[in-house]
């Protein structure tokens, strides 16, 4: 197997958090609500009706280019994309090809390999279909969302580093506030194209290519053919789908068969890929420039503006965390996996500075305890972790009243634990440390409520 | 004219595949027939590349205005009722359109979403 090499490239897409739709003043806020009840002539694509440019989908598409290090367009214009699909009223889809507004970016990941992209662009999502054995469904609430498109170049050549990229860019996408890149609600898609070569830097060389610099060899050479993996709406299943198309297309070429360009879906029961069809070529879609909408121009002032508002991103968190609070690596990612425990970290390191608290013992508290920061304050961190500070409760009689306490007044909670969501002790331990106000020892608490919820 | 004429001429393959395209059934006799004019059609507009246009820049619109942007305010929009009020077929408050036309594989037949 090690004799060849996967070649993946990425096509993340995600739907933006505005509140109103890419080109209408619908509610883009279309998730569980009344089909059909978010429309207009634009985004039902009635004769006559013109699109009108959501400026806030246009900033937070240059947020998310800017945090992928790429360059904004000084001109971006959207075009038109041609196919028939009844989840398209319009007959296309308004995208950008030609003039996206964001190129060349790239993003590291944790083994500092350099993931390129190749282009961040703009464009609006589609109605949501419901097959039926009569026909098919159609709910227009969703037609129109802002949807932003991150293309990287065949960069991946496993699927580790798929999964790393895409969490990087969930991660990202919440930082940046832009989308709260929920894959299950279908926030966030994943688009994979997939292919093998022979891995040059092994085995006996090809005539052709000995006389060519080894490591030239490897970049220039890329398949003449990829399987796009499409519509596919769960990240395990994406990375099984990879995973097996790797094996099926080396199988495939060991027996001397020719692969070709195809776009293949995922079957969850058989545990494999299928075909689904040949790839129209990129020219099928007759992309063309929208007509109805001008020109974007963008400011460079603007750009500079929107650069200098962007918050410090997850990965420069984690790096700063290491080397201005000497905390470990592990942590410093772990710490900076969300915003709202970056925010909880930096705000009891602000506090432990004052109470003699080091950032690696907060960094520690956080890791392994695993506080319920919506219910334990940063300050109550930093003081029990001094702890043994007067006032912490240690003695288990107290804790086992405060356990029970907390029991009665979460019942939801302790009836998910009981369903075997084991997680839901930590709602169970914020609420011993609510009623404590933060003074319960919450290692001590955990095991206490686990005695009890066992006994049960 | 003449010169031009062997590049533009359409075959029957092309034909049927922009056809696909446009998701257009024709019948035999168009697929005939419809080479030989879509060809004609396309050496007439041929002329154009006549033109000197090197110095030209390419025009996407007409109206010579950029930026024009809106605020992120949701506004009215129509309710469950208009909105289905074209659709020939709906079903639970959703429209209706055809099962697939091809088994499945690729485009739908989307005539019929709303009343012609
Ligand atoms: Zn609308």
């Amino acid at each position: 197997m090690n004799k060849y090499q996967p070649v993946i490239g990425l096509e993340v897409h995600v739907e933006l958090n505005t509140k109103s739709k890419m080109f209408c003043r619908c509610s883009a806020d279309y998730f569980g609500k009344e089909p059909n009840t978010h429309t207009c002539p634009v985004c039902l694509g009635l004769p006559g009706a013109l699109p009108y440019i959501n400026q806030q989908a246009i900033d937070d598409c240059i947020k998310i280019g800017l945090a992928l290090n790429c360059q904004i367009a000084e001109k971006s214009l959207f075009e038109r994309k041609n196919y028939f699909y009844p989840d398209l009223p319009k007959g296309y889809q308004i995208s950008q090809y030609r003039w996206p507004l964001c190129t060349n970016g790239k993003l590291m990941i944790d083994d500092g390999k350099i993931i390129r992209i190749n282009r961040v662009h703009q464009e609006e999502d589609t109605g949501k279909l419901t097959h039926t054995k009569d026909g098919t469904l159609i709910d227009f609430n969703r037609s129109g969302v802002p949807l932003v498109e991150i293309v990287t170049e065949p960069d991946f050549t496993n699927v580790e580093e798929v999964r790393e990229y895409a969490k990087k860019l969930q991660q990202l996408f919440r930082y940046l506030d832009v989308s709260n890149a929920d894959m299950e609600r279908g926030d966030m898609r994943l688009e994979a194209n997939v292919s093998v070569k022979r891995q040059a830097a092994e085995g006996p060389l090809l005539r052709h290519e000995a006389s060519e610099p080894r490591q030239r060899r490897g970049e220039s050479e890329l398949p003449n053919y990829r399987v796009e993996l499409k519509n596919i709406n769960s990240f395990r299943f994406m990375v099984a789908a990879i995973e097996h198309e790797i094996k099926r297309q080396i199988t495939e070429i060991e027996a001397g068969k020719k692969l070709t360009q195809e776009t293949r879906g995922w079957n969850e029961d058989k545990k494999c890929t299928y075909l689904q069809r040949s790839k129209e070529e990129a020219h099928d879609y007759r992309y063309f420039p929208e007509p109805d909408l001008p020109e974007l121009i963008l400011n460079p002032k603007k750009i500079q503006q929107i650069k200098s508002s962007l918050p410090e991103l997850p990965w420069d968190k984690a790096k700063r965390y290491q080397n201005e609070f000497g905390i470990k690596k592990a942590d410093a990612k772990i710490l900076s996996e969300s915003k709202e425990v970056a925010e909880f970290f930096e705000e009891a390191v602000e506090h432990g500075k004052k109470h003699q608290v080091a950032p690696q013992d907060i960094a520690n508290y956080i890791v392994n305890q695993k506080p319920d920061i919506t219910s334990v304050l940063p300050t109550q961190a930093v003081e029990e972790i001094k702890g043994k500070k007067v006032g912490v409760i240690e003695d288990l009689k107290e804790l086992e009243k405060l356990a029970k306490k907390s029991m009665e007044e979460n019942q939801k909670a302790l009836e998910d634990y009981k369903k075997g969501k084991t997680e839901a002790i930590q709602v169970l331990i914020g609420g011993v440390m609510k009623i404590s106000s933060g003074k319960a020892d919450s290692r001590k608490v955990k095991e206490v409520l686990e005695k009890l919820l066992k006994s049960k | 004219m003449k010169l031009t004429k062997d590049k533009v001429r359409l075959g029957q393959d092309k034909v049927k595949h922009v056809a696909k395209l446009a998701n257009l059934p024709l019948s035999s006799e168009e697929e005939e027939k419809y080479p030989e004019q879509l060809s004609k059609i396309l050496e007439y507009v041929e002329q154009l590349n006549k033109v000197d246009t090197s110095n030209v820049e390419p025009t996407f619109n007409v109206s010579g205005q950029s930026n024009v942007v809106r605020v992120d305010k949701v506004g009215e929009c129509l309710n469950q009722e208009e909105a289905l009020s074209n659709a020939p077929k709906k079903e639970n408050a959703r429209l209706q359109t055809p099962e697939r036309s091809d088994g499945g594989q690729g485009f739908f037949v989307t005539k019929g979403v709303f009343a012609e």
